[in-house]
């Protein structure tokens, strides 16, 4: 690989921030840790009734990693603005597009795939049927990319700002219901013994164009953020 | 030049457009008052009762013209929104801010009349098919909007993150209707449709145009009202502010 | 006139939502008057104070 050329840079910046969260494991960890005290509180509040349970299981861990997801996504450029290394990458000779698409990986790999990982865990707290499984971990594979996505223009939109963590879930969730909705929605179908691929195959398809457009909208929105 | 593209081009000008706005309130504001009062005339006395609604179809006279202004405030917004992104209009991006709280009163009048319609109607106050939820959603995306714009010091930085905000707001509602359609048709447990007259009689239909008129007249009003505020704070330094004052300072003495 | 006022039974329902439009679009109305004298108030103090900073 040439050093300066994009590819370099993008390799860079991949490991650079996949580092820095190694680092700092244990924060890394805090997510898993809310989605899990999340599914649990219901239980307690419903009642251990297993008919209930099951009947909410999917929805209620789609709201769990979402909800667990936002939580991270406050400090997805906050460590860079902090140091001046997001500066950098604005000024970078390298589509900003691309790095924060790199950037936007690392949030995903490091915040989505544990919670993915424990889905299973999460699903049996629920007692969620085992056959719809598959279809869960489907569809969090296919939405929780968008979240990361669609939060990463709106965390460019409020970066810099001091308390913004509020206005970052009123931002976020109105964007982020149609994911819902068919995520769980593919969910309630599979577990309903509906045909569950036409929702899954939505969500495929808002992730094809979130992958291509997201990252552009997000470097818009943190030129504008940061003149 | 064209004199109609030259009054186009002065009425981006700050002090210009604060004159043409003051001029322009009071009848715009007396406009909505007297077309409203007419409206409602119209909408409690001279509209006959639904046969099937009774009188509290008369919610529908303020409960479909917010609607309307709802979703019309946020097409003025996001429009006004886009040119100022791409042409960085001053005025723009003040009319596109302006916009967005009389926006969001439309929108939280139209989901609480709407609640209070479907009590006695659907036996309900709240359902979630696509148009309450979208609804709801828009008047999120408003607050989000607002929210966005006085969380940012620098005004024209914060109106621009705003207009992007609503931007990319404006593609995700027919989104969000659409997604709730289809949720609601696959737990397939509806019971009513959405009640509305389906031919609509001449006397029940013209209270609803003029209050169309009246709500349009009164965004008018109170987005010209709310700019000529936003650019007194965002132009206090100039001269013309300056004079402004002196002017009002001196009619006190 | 009193059946009017009672809406025929519905009166619950409608006056609350024509009384609803009338005050929140008053509020809204009365926002920027409000909002116009402090500002002009702000600025002119502003000006107050920077003409004193600078005798000159």
């Amino acid at each position: 690989m040439k050093p300066g050329s994009t590819s370099a840079a993008c390799v860079a910046l991949l490991r650079r921030d996949l580092l820095l969260v190694w680092r700092r494991r244990g924060d890394a960890l805090n997510p898993l840790l809310f989605a899990i005290i999340v599914v649990a509180l219901f239980p307690f509040a419903l009642g251990p009734e297993a008919a209930v349970l099951s009947r909410i299981a999917a929805g209620t861990i789609f709201v769990a990693v979402l909800l667990a997801m936002l939580l991270s996504l406050d400090a997805l450029f906050r460590s860079d603005l902090e140091d001046g290394s997001l500066e950098q990458l604005v000024l970078s000779p390298h589509p900003l597009a691309l790095l924060l698409g790199c950037k936007i990986l690392v949030h995903w790999l490091t915040t989505a795939l544990p919670l993915i990982v424990i889905a299973p865990l999460l699903a049996q707290l629920l007692l969620l049927p085992a056959a719809v499984l598959p279809v869960l971990l489907t569809a969090l594979a296919l939405a929780t990319p968008l979240l990361s996505l669609i939060g990463a223009v709106c965390v460019a939109l409020t970066v810099g700002m001091r308390r913004s963590g509020m206005l970052l879930t009123l931002l976020v969730l109105p964007l982020i219901v149609p994911a819902l909705i068919f995520g769980a929605g593919a969910c309630n179908a599979a577990q309903n013994g509906f045909a569950y691929s036409a929702p899954l195959l939505w969500l495929a398809a808002w992730l094809v164009l979130a992958v291509i457009l997201a990252p552009l909208a997000a470097a818009a929105a943190l030129k504008i953020s940061l003149t | 030049m064209n004199p109609l593209v030259l009054w186009f081009h002065k009425l981006g000008s700050p002090p210009y457009f604060y004159r043409f706005a003051g001029k322009w309130l009071p009848w715009l504001y007396a406009l909505a008052l007297i077309a409203g009062v007419v409206g409602f005339y119209g909408a409690l006395f001279t509209a006959p009762a639904d046969y099937q609604q009774g009188d509290s179809f008369r919610i529908m006279y303020v409960h479909v013209p917010c609607a309307w202004m709802g979703l019309f405030a946020y097409l003025f917004m996001a429009a006004n929104g886009f040119v100022g992104l791409v042409w960085r209009i001053k005025l723009s991006e003040t009319l596109a801010m302006a916009s967005a709280p009389v926006g969001a009163a439309f929108t939280f009048i139209t989901l609480v009349t709407g609640s209070l319609w479907g009590k006695p109607t659907w036996g309900t106050w709240w359902t979630w098919d696509a148009r309450l939820t979208s609804e709801l959603v828009l008047l999120f995306l408003y607050f989000g909007v607002i929210g966005l714009y006085h969380a940012i010091e620098d005004r024209r930085q914060a109106a621009r993150a705003a207009a992007f905000l609503a931007l990319i707001g404006i593609v995700n509602l027919p989104i969000v209707h659409y997604s709730v359609i289809w949720w609601n048709t696959l737990h397939q447990a509806q019971t009513v449709s959405l009640v509305g007259p389906s031919k609509i009689a001449p006397s029940m239909l013209w209270p609803l145009l003029v209050l169309a008129f009246a709500t349009h007249a009164y965004f008018f009003a109170s987005v010209l009202a709310r700019s000529r505020v936003a650019l007194l704070e965002l132009e206090s330094g100039k001269d013309w502010v300056r004079a402004l004052l002196h002017a009002a300072e001196t009619l006190h003495d | 006139m009193t059946d009017f006022f009672a809406m025929h039974g519905y009166a619950a329902y409608v006056w609350p939502s024509y009384a609803l439009f009338a005050v929140v679009l008053l509020a809204d109305a009365l926002a920027p008057v409000f909002a116009r004298r402090r500002a002009l108030r702000d600025i002119a103090a502003r000006l107050r104070r920077a003409a004193s900073r600078k005798p000159s």
